[in-house]
């Protein structure tokens, strides 16, 4: 039987693993969690006790759905699901899998990545402080844990899932001071309307979470810097719409520009790439299926940030292609309406995307002594002063610079990175090159590497 | 303390989920108790304020993303090996450190 590996069992991975079970194939979903969901539609641990109503909202059925779905085909060994395990390499149809007995081979003949996405981060001058997060560990937290991240936090950045965690947390109860929005009322008007033309009930449903912040929330606002304590936050220093300065007590701040797709795996599958005005960020190429080229397919997030619904169409549709490239039947008319859908998805996520911009031209400007990468401490006028001698190229000024060569791989420093080398050399961040992915694509205890499992 | 752990010096509040078995383990060679089913990071932030301190700064390290991503919050065992902490589940008696427990050997060029 034809071996597909699936790496991610978010909403696209399940989807994926329900069409290639229904033809007969077996797929293997290799997958960080513990239980399958992903990040968005991630569960407690066994044992705690929130209805999926409290831990998702409007979303609820959805995400049980999946849950239940993936649960099921697990169960009935119609997918080979291989929780806590970590993709960390792959060549010549061979992936290096890090599971909780250590390092083991997983062979493909075809390889599905629904890897997903994390935070998309800009840095703010304070934000290596502890007690300063990513938006989506504030919503890990809550969701997967159900506690707050602190006592008065500060949520600010833009996206969809800013307004969201806040409107999140106040219903659970945590003490949310502001909530600070860097993107302006009349972007966001501009790329609502084309949100709302796409998805009108979902459009409303935001502006209702919206509306429940009430005075916390503010658009069009400057994040200054953070004011810190060796203990962590102690503000958030910010200049409103109007440019007045303000100060917001705090004790925890979580930040995120919308998201970053999760591409490692992809790169070192061999996917091309290219820079994406609309998402201000690198994105591998596919067909509108997913197609990748040769074994490889791509969906959900990691391709493209079109949100959890988006990821469920665009895993079946990679799946599809990836049978009927087998010679598989899949139904064309499936097919068709999965297009249809998903390039409305692709119309919102557009909107999404102009409705709250990264802020490029506020990373250029950051003072010489705010830390770019939180892994190794190398800030705005180290990378300034690395420029001169790499030259504006990410890979050389990562040799000689160290941005990108920290634990985090680059995941949250690569995109700022861009932008100063862009706004040094009077290019474009597209031109400022792409960070090449190393294997190990997640660090791994020499032990688990030591170990031989058995083979997978 | 308050029920199933944490403290008012922690850097977490618990704000749901509390009918969960209590279990104790050790940070820094002091008790703490949190719940069956926290990980280590929520554990260990419900009662101090850092998991560590960072490797490249003045500052203290508490997590970042809790999603596996960062690598913000490895802390390490009392036996040696460090784990990720917001991606590990907490098992009652673990001994977690923030600090190396033994010191390295040193090394003369």
């Amino acid at each position: 039987m034809t071996r597909v590996l699936i790496v991610g069992a978010g909403p696209a991975g399940i989807r994926a693993a329900e069409t290639l079970a229904g033809a007969g194939l077996a797929p293997v979903v290799v997958d960080e969690g513990v239980r399958a969901g992903g990040q968005i539609y991630r569960r407690p641990p066994e044992g705690f006790s929130r209805p999926p109503k409290m831990l998702y909202g409007s979303e609820a059925n959805k995400a049980a759905a999946l849950h239940a779905l993936f649960d099921g085909l697990a169960r009935q060994g119609r997918v080979d699901h291989r929780p806590e395990s970590t993709v960390l390499g792959l060549a010549d149809g061979v992936t290096q899998v890090l599971g909780p007995d250590g390092v083991g081979p997983i062979a493909y003949d075809r390889l599905i990545l629904a890897t997903g996405a994390t935070d998309r981060l800009a840095p703010v001058p304070g934000w290596q402080a502890a007690g300063v997060y990513s938006l989506g560990a504030a919503q890990v937290a809550l969701k997967a844990q159900g506690t707050a991240l602190g006592r008065q936090i500060v949520l600010a950045g833009s996206g969809p899932l800013l307004t969201l965690v806040a409107a999140q947390l106040l219903k659970a109860g945590a003490g949310v001071a502001a909530v600070l929005d860097t993107a302006p009322m009349a972007a966001q008007i501009r790329g609502g309307m084309n949100m709302a033309r796409a998805r009108p009930l979902v459009t409303a449903r935001g502006l209702a979470v919206r509306a429940r912040l009430g005075r916390r929330y503010h658009a069009g606002v400057t994040l200054e810097r953070i004011e810190t304590d060796p203990d962590g936050p102690r503000a958030l220093q910010w200049r409103d719409a109007w440019g007045r300065s303000r100060s917001t007590v705090c004790d925890a701040v979580a930040l995120g520009w919308h998201l970053r797709a999760e591409t490692a795996l992809a790169d070192l599958a061999g996917a091309e790439f290219e820079w994406s005005e609309t998402w201000a960020q690198w994105l591998p190429r596919a067909d509108a299926e997913g197609r990748a080229g040769g074994e490889l397919y791509l969906a959900g997030d990691g391709l493209r940030i079109l949100g959890a619904d988006g990821a469920e169409i665009a895993g079946r549709l990679a799946a599809s292609a990836c049978l009927a490239d087998l010679g598989l039947p899949v139904s064309a008319r499936n097919q068709a309406h999965d297009l249809r859908r998903l390039a409305r998805m692709r119309y919102f996520a557009e909107g999404v995307a102009r409705a709250f911009p990264w802020p490029s031209e506020r990373v250029r400007a950051l003072p010489d002594e705010t830390v770019i990468c939180r892994c190794e401490g190398i800030t705005a006028g180290d990378v300034r002063a690395t420029l001169s001698l790499s030259g504006p190229e990410a890979n050389r000024l990562k040799s000689l610079g160290r941005v990108g060569m920290g634990r985090c791989q680059g995941r949250y420093c690569q995109l700022a990175g861009a932008e100063l080398i862009a706004a040094a050399a009077g290019i474009a961040p597209g031109a400022a090159g792409r960070l090449r992915a190393q294997p190990p694509v997640r660090p791994a205890p020499i032990s688990a590497l030591s170990r031989s499992p058995k083979e997978g | 303390m308050s029920a199933g752990g944490g403290s008012d010096q922690g850097r977490l509040v618990r704000l749901a989920e509390t009918g969960r078995a209590p279990l104790t383990f050790y940070f820094d060679d002091e008790e703490l108790t949190a719940l069956a089913g926290d990980t280590v990071l929520t554990g260990i932030l419900l009662s101090v304020r850092s998991l560590c301190a960072a490797e490249f700064g003045p500052e203290r390290r508490a997590g970042f993303c809790l999603m596996g991503a960062c690598q913000d919050c490895w802390v390490w065992q009392k036996d040696g090996p460090r784990l990720r902490a917001c991606s590990t589940s907490l098992r009652a008696g673990m001994r977690l450190r923030s600090t190396p427990s033994a010191r390295w050997p040193e090394v003369t060029l």
